[in-house]
């Protein structure tokens, strides 16, 4: 029970002072509690660039390579879908990736090094759907990706229309062509 | 020693020690109920029924499923056709799942007839609406234990509205999944979740809700205070014992109950696709995503309201809007008259209008979108948050009739 002579300051400064070194403490020990959520050592390992041999793709044609587990896609583009993509211009959101997430040399109309190939992660910017390839080029879509989630559509350089929820182009992973005939996904390589 | 002397033998010793004979009376035997509950009353012990059903069919999962990416898709289908029963005891737990969520709804509907939300009741909705949201992340994080189709890509997408968050929206999706994608890392520690660390929270939670219930009473059909009136022994005139009146009363609704869940599990366990989706019965593959996604039924009408907006960060800011507006029901609600019964037409006409866009939210979030069911998508979504805008407007100074002082 309290008397007359309890030094309520010295009270009150423990009190406190047990709260705070309680408080630095809870932080400490929850620290390797939300780290043990970080991807692994092992799925970083996983995240390590993979090679591609792209030299058998036919025009139109859209291959599925596995980098840090998602889908990225190899795309050979015809003469016809590379006419499209001045076209369609003031339709697109970013026409020229101002915002998007691509690298240096691919910050252009076609968003790839070479304006025939382009190498894409196949994720939607807007959920994480995979979007499927239209290659048909019709009036009412000239042709691109289009996410079945929620009605997202790009064009055939991955660049987002206006008016559907996706808020960004499609992202391009850093990658260099090894030869003609094969890239490396995952590193910039030289430039 | 404790005050309960009256109790003898075994109970007395107990007694002494644990409050039995004590806890026994504060929450069956003299737990005053008022004594008009009608129909609507039966979904609060539904949903424990559900819980204890949900619970315990769980516990049996988890001694053959395998929370690996490589053998949990394996693992589902050798419950569904080596282990004995065990296909009854995951149809139990898939069906449980759904009408959870039946009886949950229908039981936050009645609330909402009779402000079983309001003054002094704004605990018990609270503590209810946390059990709603543990409830919802455990059916999120229980659908990807089957690694299906279905239960990857609705996970890749709902993990990905976190991503909408401004600056750490990307770094936290990735520490939510563990992984660049939804993988292996994913499934373990949503295992662990769904199978223990949210059913304590929830049991936690279900606890406080009876306990806020037990302290200020049970609301009734007329939003009448029955404690105003007692007779001599402090007893409600209104009121009826919890135990034997209202277990017994409950019980046919347990029976009814269970006839119905008993004709879903034998014979519709699918449920036409809409309790267990066809594309989980394929086994998830990270590079293709299905043609037609959608939540599981439960969650369609916050889900048609994340696809009304055009816009990523608007959308989920809209979606989880519709969540956070039913927490602050019972400060929207500004009026004194709780039960549907007195308050104003306008009211009633307010309620309707959240009926109709719930359901219709409901139904159009479960099909692909096209341009115009998203037009009817956004006016449903209006309607939606049309209700709590438009109650805060009329119930400062609604038109009521009158109520009165005892129950009917």
């Amino acid at each position: 029970m309290p008397s007359d002579d309890t030094d309520n300051d010295r009270r009150r400064f423990l009190t406190a002072a047990t709260l705070v070194v309680g408080a630095v403490g809870t932080v400490a020990v929850a620290v390797p509690f939300l780290s043990s959520w970080s991807p692994s050592a092992r799925a970083r390992t996983a995240g390590a660039p993979v090679q591609a041999d792209i030299s058998k793709l036919e025009p139109g044609q859209l291959v599925i390579v596995k980098w840090r587990g998602k889908p990225v896609w190899v795309v050979r583009r015809d003469e016809a879908a590379l006419e499209t993509l001045p076209e369609v211009t003031d339709e697109l959101r970013d026409p020229d990736s101002a915002s998007s997430n691509q690298p240096e040399y691919a910050t252009n109309e076609y968003r790839s090094r070479k304006p025939e190939y382009l190498i894409m992660e196949g994720i939607c910017t807007h959920l994480g759907c995979s979007p499927t390839y239209q290659p048909e080029i019709t009036a009412d879509f000239k042709g691109g990706f289009f996410c079945p989630c929620h009605g997202s559509k790009f064009d055939f350089a991955g660049r987002v229309y206006k008016g559907v929820p996706a808020p960004l182009n499609l992202p391009v992973p850093p990658h260099y062509y090894i030869s003609d005939g094969v890239i490396l996904i995952g590193e910039d390589g030289v430039a | 020693m404790s005050e309960n002397n009256n109790s003898k033998g075994l109970l007395g010793w107990i007694d002494a020690r644990f409050p039995l004979t004590k806890m026994y009376e504060e929450h069956l035997g003299k737990y005053y109920a008022p004594k008009n509950f009608n129909f609507w009353y039966f979904f609060g012990s539904l949903a424990l029924l559900v819980l204890v059903l949900q619970i315990v069919t769980g516990i049996f999962l988890t001694m053959h499923y395998k929370p690996d990416g490589d053998m949990a898709f394996k693992s589902v289908e050798h419950i569904m056709r080596d282990v004995d029963w065990g296909w009854l005891i995951r149809y139990l737990h898939s069906t449980g799942a759904s009408a959870f969520f039946i009886v949950v709804y229908l039981h936050m509907f009645r609330a909402l007839i009779y402000g079983s939300y309001q003054k002094p009741r704004e605990l018990i909705w609270l503590f209810g609406m946390f059990i709603f949201l543990a409830l919802m992340a455990e059916a999120f994080m229980g659908y990807l234990l089957p690694w299906g189709q279905m239960s990857y890509w609705g996970a890749q997408v709902i993990i990905s509205l976190f991503g909408a968050v401004p600056i750490v929206g990307d770094d936290l999706t990735l520490w939510i999944r563990g992984d660049f994608v939804v993988s292996d890392a994913t499934l373990n520690r949503f295992f662990a979740l769904h199978v223990v660390a949210v059913p304590i929270v929830l049991l936690m939670l279900v606890v406080m809700h009876i306990i806020a219930l037990h302290e200020v009473g049970s609301n009734n059909p007329d939003g009448i205070d029955i404690k105003k009136t007692k007779d001599a022994n402090g007893v409600p005139l209104d009121g009826i014992a919890f135990h034997p009146y209202y277990s017994v009363k409950d019980l046919v609704g347990v029976v009814v109950f269970l006839i119905l869940f008993s004709v879903v599990v034998f014979f519709m366990p699918e449920m036409g696709g809409y309790f267990l989706e066809h594309a989980n019965f394929v086994p998830a593959n990270q590079f293709k995503t299905p043609e037609h996604i959608a939540p599981v039924w439960y969650f369609t009408p916050f889900y048609a309201i994340l696809r009304a907006v055009p816009d990523k960060l608007m959308g989920v800011i809209a979606m989880f809007s519709a969540i956070v507006v039913l927490f602050l029901l019972p400060w929207i609600d500004r009026g004194k008259v709780r039960s549907i019964r007195y308050r104003s037409t306008t009211f009633k006409w307010l309620l309707a209008m959240l009926i109709v866009s719930f359901l219709g939210l409901g139904y159009l979030g479960a099909l692909p979108s096209t341009g115009i069911r998203t037009l009817f998508a956004q006016i449903f979504s209006v309607g939606y948050f049309g209700f709590f805008v438009g109650l805060w407007f009329i119930s400062k100074n609604e038109v009521t009739k009158p109520v009165p002082e005892r129950v009917r």
